[in-house]
């Protein structure tokens, strides 16, 4: 490589870093639409919505931003990723259009306000459970001849898939949970700590269940978690810990921590997953600079990135301390 | 029956863009008259104009809006239908479609907001900023998307390397030959589009004596706007119109039915091209007028179809019909603000009931002219992907079944047909409010509402309260 620095290196920190900003913030939205339909009546709906109403587009920009740095950064991913979950990543997009108009007609209607329920709800657990997938899928790999993608349609979906699809969408409705107590007083709040400690639980289990499935998936994660002992089993210990802040935040009843330690939660699990598959980009056959473009043209979008991203940032954070504390009933009636 | 995936992944291309394109067009031409409606305000202070862009500040938030979720599915249409096409590109695609991606949130993050919810918080000078820069950044957002689309017609500033295109030169890729004449072509049709849905909308309230003399001037600035664009859009489209004969000429062969190189062709105002029989039946033409608008020299030579194999022509009938559909709806345009100022001069073009009630259904026609000038070029470019470089067979994903893509294509089908009806029912409750609901303090200034641009329009979903 005659470059002066390894652009590619850059941009895989790039992408991870906006998976991770979109998984973490899109999931507590996305987790909030999972447990609309066992809200017990319309007013806890209404607070729920109230409470991502001003962040949630927001947070579906770094999607969006991700799929077109993904094509720019490395298009070996994009290429082959589609193609290969084409059904998963219809099923992706309809459910979150549905949710996102589900946002905005829900608060215009009264009569039709069930039909956007059930769109807001439908659409947001379809979504999470394809984006499980996805990740079950990559931790499977695809069959791959010259840069093309030589599988099935429905190959991606795998019992495995199935387990990392539900566990996604266990995981995002903890997120939601948590981030309703951090949001929410009175019996909303009560609500959400009932729930907590159950989906963490199930979180939990679901999560065991991936660990142990995984090494026989995938030879090679096999190889790299157990041939010998390395610094990567700090990453499980750490989620671990995390999982245990979340227990006892919910029991000493704070309302901040329990939402905070999910998130170290998932980062952990989602770092713990990176190393599995680290260099492999388009597993088991293609490394990140296999995937990666010309380095001109990681090059010409970098300035834009660089430019954009803390813009983006910036505005996030405002949004979030504008709308900052807790949500009150009634606001848009 | 085998289902062709090909086939189907154009079908679903073409219905998703259609779709999509309907708003990016009438956003980007109502950021520019709301731009010069809060200019006028801010210049004469007349209250009149800030109530005007009141009422066209909802509508553009909530075409803004579906243009916004239409399009996320597009961004994502390349890879699963088209990974072929998507990875060859990828070098040059990539960075322009993420940088049209990055203006679009660079423009919501910094000056959406303020345009749509700051009037009464920031100075008046800072919010027709804000209006300016939108209107702006609607136009960069297109620069992007037309460039990419540009270097699909005609390819330059690229160098193929073990099947993946590398970028020699950005000036040359960015701006290749046919890119000036397109994106002319289009900023000019979105300011036609929003010219005859202002007068459209304006007539129609005028009609009801609504809100009459703020109406007027809308209707006025709109009927200007329409006698400048439209005969400048007829001679920018000869222009256009000239550079595809230069690098594609099998498109204009298909545009004017042309199957025989030849001297002196006719115009044909009506044929039914047949492609197996490779010639036209019922035509009806005006003779050497083809040559004289493709060479401007009465006998002059305009290549013909036959001058391929018919595997390598684009779609004839298709064309040859969008093409005298987009026409037709140019030459009303042109009707109409000859029309309007004839009625001008006598003072009375906003009395004219038959005029106004034309106006009313005038403003289909800039949407029907875009999407069949979209097809025009779109499918005259076929079977070429890229032009002369990679065909549509070529670009699409090896996976794919006629199953997979037929299952997608109904699925947005249904997933539009439900989210546009709703979106488009919304709008005409918006127009329906008209100018005195937009102007109307609503009671309950919610603070906890999101600052959506959705939340702009005040409209209820049902009712009418």
């Amino acid at each position: 490589m005659e470059q002066p620095f390894d652009l590619t290196l850059i941009w895989a920190g790039i992408i991870a870093f906006g998976v991770m900003m979109y998984v973490l913030m899109d999931g507590f939205d996305l987790g909030l639409g999972i447990l609309f339909p066992f809200a017990p009546d319309e007013h806890h709906r209404d607070i729920m919505m109230n409470s991502v109403a001003p962040v949630w587009d927001g947070n579906e920009t770094w999607l969006v931003l991700g799929g077109a740095g993904l094509l720019a950064a490395f298009p070996l991913v994009y290429a082959v990723f589609l193609p290969a979950l084409y059904i998963g990543v219809f099923l992706l997009l309809a459910g979150l259009i549905f949710r996102g108009v589900a946002f905005e007609f829900r608060f215009k209607a009264k009569t039709s306000k069930y039909l956007w329920n059930w769109a807001f709800a439908g659409g947001s657990t379809v979504a999470s459970f394809a984006q499980g997938a996805v990740v079950g899928a990559y931790i499977q790999g695809f069959e791959t001849e010259n840069f093309r993608y030589v599988g099935g349609a429905l190959d991606w979906l795998t019992p495995f898939t199935v387990i990392t699809g539900l566990g996604l969408v266990a995981g995002y409705a903890l997120l939601g949970s948590t981030w309703l107590i951090m949001k929410s007083e009175g019996e909303v709040q009560q609500w959400a700590y009932k729930l907590a400690p159950r989906l963490l639980m199930l979180v939990l289990v679901v999560f065991a269940v991936i660990s142990v499935y995984t090494p026989f998936v995938d030879p090679f994660v096999k190889a790299r978690w157990f041939s010998g002992f390395s610094a990567i089993w700090l990453l499980p210990v750490l989620a671990l810990y995390c999982a245990y802040v979340v227990f006892s935040a919910l029991r000493k009843k704070q309302e901040g921590m329990p939402f905070v330690a999910t998130m170290g939660l998932f980062l952990f699990t989602y770092l713990g997953l990176l190393a599995s598959k680290w260099p492999y980009m388009v597993p088991p056959n293609y490394t990140l600079w296999d995937a990666a473009s010309a380095f001109e043209s990681q090059l010409f979008l970098l300035l834009g990135f660089l430019f954009v991203i803390p813009i983006i940032l910036t505005y996030t954070a405002w949004t979030y301390w504008v709308f900052r504390g807790k949500v009150k009933a009634g606001g848009y009636h | 029956m085998e289902l062709d995936p090909l086939l189907l992944s154009r079908v679903q291309f073409a219905f998703v863009v259609c779709f999509h394109a309907i708003f990016p067009v009438f956003t980007i031409g109502l950021a520019s008259f709301i731009a010069v409606l809060e200019a006028l305000s801010f210049k004469t202070g007349n209250p009149l104009w800030q109530k005007l862009s009141k009422f066209w500040l909802q509508v553009f938030a909530v075409v803004f809006g579906m243009g916004v979720v239409s399009g996320i599915v597009m961004s994502f249409q390349f890879g699963t239908n088209w990974s072929n096409f998507s990875y060859a590109t990828a070098n040059f695609l990539g960075p322009v479609l993420s940088y049209e991606v990055i203006t679009a949130f660079f423009l919501e993050a910094a000056f959406l907001g303020v345009l749509l919810f700051g009037r009464d918080k920031v100075p008046q000078g800072v919010h027709l900023f804000a209006a300016i820069m939108v209107a702006l950044g609607t136009f960069i957002s297109s620069f992007w998307i037309l460039s990419a689309n540009s270097l699909m017609h005609t390819p330059d500033g690229l160098e193929l390397r073990n099947g993946m295109y590398h970028v020699v030169s950005w000036a040359d890729a960015l701006f290749t030959e046919s890119f000036a004449y397109r994106f002319a072509h289009m900023a000019l049709a979105s300011f036609l589009t929003a010219a005859l849905v202002v007068a459209g909308v304006s007539a129609w309230f005028i009609l009801q004596n609504r809100e009459f003399d703020t109406n007027r001037k809308a209707l006025s600035i709109a009927l200007w706007m329409l006698l400048i664009l439209a005969p400048l859009q007829v001679v920018v489209g000869d222009f256009h119109g000239l550079n595809t004969l230069k690098h594609q000429p099998m498109k204009v062969a298909a545009m004017e039915g042309n199957w025989e190189t030849g001297t002196g062709v006719p115009l044909l105002l009506f044929a039914i091209p047949d492609q197996e029989a490779q010639t036209n039946h019922f035509e009806v033409k005006i003779p050497k007028l083809a040559s004289y608008v493709l060479t401007h020299d009465w006998n002059g030579e305009v290549p013909g179809l036959n001058e391929v194999t018919p595997d390598k022509q684009p779609p004839v009938f298709i064309v040859f019909w969008a093409f005298r559909i987009m026409v037709a709806m140019g030459l009303l345009m042109v009707l109409f603000a000859l029309w309007g100022l004839v009625l001008r001069y006598k003072g009375r073009y906003y009395q004219s009931n038959r005029f106004l009630q034309g106006l009313r259904l005038m403003s289909l026609s800039p949407f029907i002219a875009v999407l069949t000038g979209w097809v025009v070029t779109e499918a005259g470019r076929a079977p070429w992907l890229i032009y002369n470089q990679m065909t549509h067979a070529e670009g699409l994903t090896p996976s794919l079944t006629g199953g997979m893509a037929l299952f997608t294509l109904i699925g947005y089908i249904v997933v539009y047909a439900l989210v546009f009806s709703s979106g488009v029912y919304y709008l005409l409750k918006v127009f329906r409010g008209g100018v005195e609901k937009a102007n109307r303090p609503h009671e309950q200034e919610e603070v906890e509402r999101p600052k959506r641009p959705f939340s702009a329009a005040h409209a209820s979903l049902e009712g009418d309260q």
